[in-house]
């Protein structure tokens, strides 16, 4: 994924604003706890990827408050350079950072070895998280081993210039009754679309069948017994050969995070995409010209969530209650707010559903939508909380890449492509 | 004569241990001179690859660390994996692909920087100029210039009327991609190596040659190449490392570093790391890939000295014979 820090210097003045408000009618209540943490000087590194909103002006309002620590942040570029990094550095058992950013797509496969993790369990942040977030970071012995910072509630992204040549509707409103239905439903305006003006309707097979698979409760492998099931699983070869009859006429055949899908955000390569909360600020990132990207208020198969995140503080670490003071302080309403507002990384604090502050966040971007309350509505649409086992990240890999066979690369059709993907599953073993 | 005895006498005792010392000195300094090279090496190169060996009979995990013996299951399940064979495909191809072009165009401009040019010392620097740079920086920027849909290249073959390259998509064409950054780094670098030599040739050779009529072509091909034998078998045999080797440009020749969705750029290096970090961290299988890797250098390195010495061994004798000639 690539970088984009948005230079929103109304939005963070805002944000500070709220923080201010919000300290002040908070009261000690929602502050997190920093009980037994010592006053030694710490320096505590911290390691995040792509774009979790932790700007150097907000690390300061922790070290302001704590002159004692020293925050040193590193930022990897993609999940996938993360995840090899964690595991490495987990299995050397040392060269991790005090606090460590997790992908809801490989937090399973790390939760294997949660007694590498230091204990975050903390009373008084039991009712922080929406539930689900919680249930998955409590290892088999009740420990809470990672804090949540965001949730990846799905919207779709579209370009109202490119609706209105094609006879579409263009108001985010009707955008939003256009797009709502099943799956079928969105690939039948796409067919009009790309019957009305010849050009691709959505960005890549890839990308669209990870929005199918997020609505799916066990895709790839068996919760009660933790087999694997991805090749037989009727729901997945559905869904792949779903996916690769609309992409033959409605793909913009580019693969997702490469230079020439991001620069199709700036050249209207496609009319459509995905929209994780988190995307809003990949795509202003990568199209800062483009005035015409809107969020519509919906989701084709229901609601879906693509990513989110967690913090974890690794056992191997020299500081961990400080880490584990940091942490806590990281995920905290306040924080994660300004973090929104930043990135557009949807809060997973259940306080802040209800906060005004959210629900009528703006952004400048998308035509000054009120973004915070649409994705409000997206989170809310959200009912199937998919198993992702130990082997869901390279599984899904495996399928990313025999969708990218058949719709960017044509080496292979949609058959010759799945018995890759089966044979590239059975060699994971 | 009792001076003499005396003299000889206590020296044989006395100098007994020192001789003792100085033989020893003779003898054994020079190992102790160069045995850091060797202590640094058996730690660091050695013991790894030893160790390798342990671990690919071995079922062995990431994180859980060492499990039963399994004999060479590694190794045999490697072996009929189809995905190693595409990795060695991959790896031979940009190999060739690297180290030919790049051997020949390496002596072409030491050739031309071997002249008598205006301001040698910034042309000769000019050519390392792209050593200099970071493998990743280069890698990255040759990755948006390979872009399949906005890429300059593909810009530029469009602007002069040929059809793009699905420079992503199609295996030979990532391989020319590929081949063509570690081309841009290694060229400038084995250019001043082998400029160094070619200026160690004796000018004598030339004259004379030249007083026998040969012309530059022809001195070229019988005096500088067959001088730079040795030169040229420790270029083909440190390429041969670097190219069999070959990881940074491949991995980031994309933005997800998986060698693409058909495999068409995965080397045997990026194999080693998905088997063993990335996908189910196998220590075990990836230890098997490993020796396997060093197998394949030991014996591709052997062919290429094979074939650079009957190549450049048969001109030997020949410039041989004309410096013979000169000093006739």
């Amino acid at each position: 994924m690539k970088l984009s820090r948005r230079t929103t210097t109304a939005a963070l003045a805002g944000s500070a604003a709220v923080a201010l408000t919000l300290a002040g009618c908070a009261g000690g209540g929602a502050a997190p706890e920093t009980s037994s943490p010592s006053d030694e000087p710490v320096t505590l590194t911290v390691a995040t990827f792509n774009n979790f909103g932790y700007t150097d002006e907000l690390l300061a309002q922790y070290t302001d408050e704590h002159p004692n620590v020293t925050i040193e942040h590193t930022i990897a570029a993609t999940s996938n350079d993360a995840r090899s990094n964690y595991f490495t550095k987990l299995g050397a058992g040392s060269g991790l950072a005090d606090v460590e950013a997790v992908e809801i797509d490989w937090f399973a496969e790390l939760m294997q070895y949660s007694d590498k993790l230091y204990d975050l369990t903390d009373p008084a942040l039991a009712d922080r998280w929406v539930a689900w977030k919680t249930a998955a970071a409590t290892d088999a012995d009740g420990r809470l081993v990672a804090y949540g910072t965001d949730i990846g509630p799905e919207g779709v992204c579209y370009r109202q210039d490119l609706f209105e040549a094609a006879g579409l509707p263009t108001d985010p409103d009707e955008v939003s009754a256009l797009l709502t239905g099943s799956w079928d439903d969105y690939f039948a305006v796409g067919a009009d679309y790309v019957a009305a003006t010849g050009k691709a309707w959505f960005d890549s097979a890839a990308a669209t069948y990870q929005g199918m698979v997020n609505q799916v409760e066990a895709a790839y492998e068996d919760p009660a017994t933790g087999d694997v099931i991805a090749t037989e699983n009727p729901e997945v070869k559905e869904m792949y050969e779903a996916v690769l009859d609309a992409s033959a006429s409605q793909s913009a055949h580019l693969s997702q995070w490469g230079p020439d899908w991001a620069a199709g955000q700036a050249d209207g390569s496609y009319a459509t995409m995905l929209c994780p909360g988190w995307m809003l600020g990949v795509i202003s990132g990568n199209a800062p010209d483009v005035t015409t990207w809107r969020v519509a208020d919906a989701f084709p198969g229901g609601g879906g969530n693509w990513g989110g995140s967690y913090l974890t503080v690794p056992a191997q670490g020299a500081h961990l209650e400080e880490a584990k003071a940091l942490a806590a302080w990281l995920t905290s309403p306040e924080v994660q707010l300004q973090a929104f507002l930043e990135a557009g990384t949807f809060p997973s604090q259940q306080a802040l559903f209800s906060d005004d502050a959210l629900l009528t966040a703006t952004n400048p971007f998308f035509g000054d939508q009120e973004v915070g309350g649409i994705f409000a509505n997206r989170a809310d649409a959200v009912t199937v909380a998919p198993f992702k086992g130990p082997k869901y990240f390279p599984i899904n890999d495996a399928m990313i890449q025999a969708l990218g066979r058949v719709d960017i690369d044509k080496t292979d059709d949609a058959a010759s492509s799945w018995d890759k993907f089966v044979a590239d599953v059975n060699s994971l073993g | 004569m009792s001076n003499r005895t005396a003299a000889t006498h206590r020296p044989v005792r006395r100098l007994g241990f020192g001789q003792q010392l100085s033989r020893w000195d003779v003898k054994l300094s020079p190992y102790l001179y160069v045995s850091p090279f060797f202590v640094i090496f058996a730690v660091t190169g050695l013991f790894p690859l030893l160790y390798t060996a342990y671990v690919s009979v071995h079922e062995w995990s990431l994180i859980g660390g060492e499990g039963d013996f399994v004999g060479l299951e590694n190794f045999a399940f490697t072996l009929t994996n189809p995905i190693f064979w595409t990795a060695l495909r991959n790896t031979l191809s940009i190999f060739l692909l690297s180290t030919v072009p790049q051997l020949v165009l390496a002596i072409t401009i030491a050739a031309v920087l071997d002249t008598n040019l205006r301001a040698k010392t910034f042309w000769r620097m000019g050519v390392l100029v792209p050593y200099v740079l970071t493998p990743v920086a280069v890698s990255l920027l040759f990755s948006f210039m390979y872009a399949d849909k906005l890429g300059i290249v593909n810009n530029l073959l469009q602007a002069i009327g040929l059809p793009p390259v699905a420079w992503h998509s199609d295996a030979f064409a990532s391989h020319i991609a590929i081949a063509s950054m570690v081309n841009f780094r290694w060229t400038g670098y084995n250019a001043l190596i082998l400029l160094a030599a070619m200026q160690a040739v004796p000018r004598d050779y030339h004259e004379a040659a030249m007083i026998d009529g040969a012309n530059a072509v022809r001195r070229f091909f019988s005096i500088t190449i067959p001088s730079l034998r040795p030169t040229i078998i420790f270029v083909v045999i440190t390429s041969t490392i670097g190219g069999l080797q070959i990881f940074d440009e491949p991995t980031l020749y994309d933005q997800y570093g998986r060698g693409g969705n058909d495999k068409q750029w995965l080397t045997i290096t990026m194999l080693i790391q998905n088997t063993g970090w990335r996908e189910n961290g196998n220590f075990g299988r990836a230890a098997a890939i490993a020796w396997l890797l060093f197998l394949l250098i030991l014996l591709i390195g052997l062919i290429n000295l094979a074939i650079t010495r009957s190549i450049s061994g048969s001109g030997v004798p020949r410039s041989r014979r004309t410096g013979k000639a000169v000093s006739r």
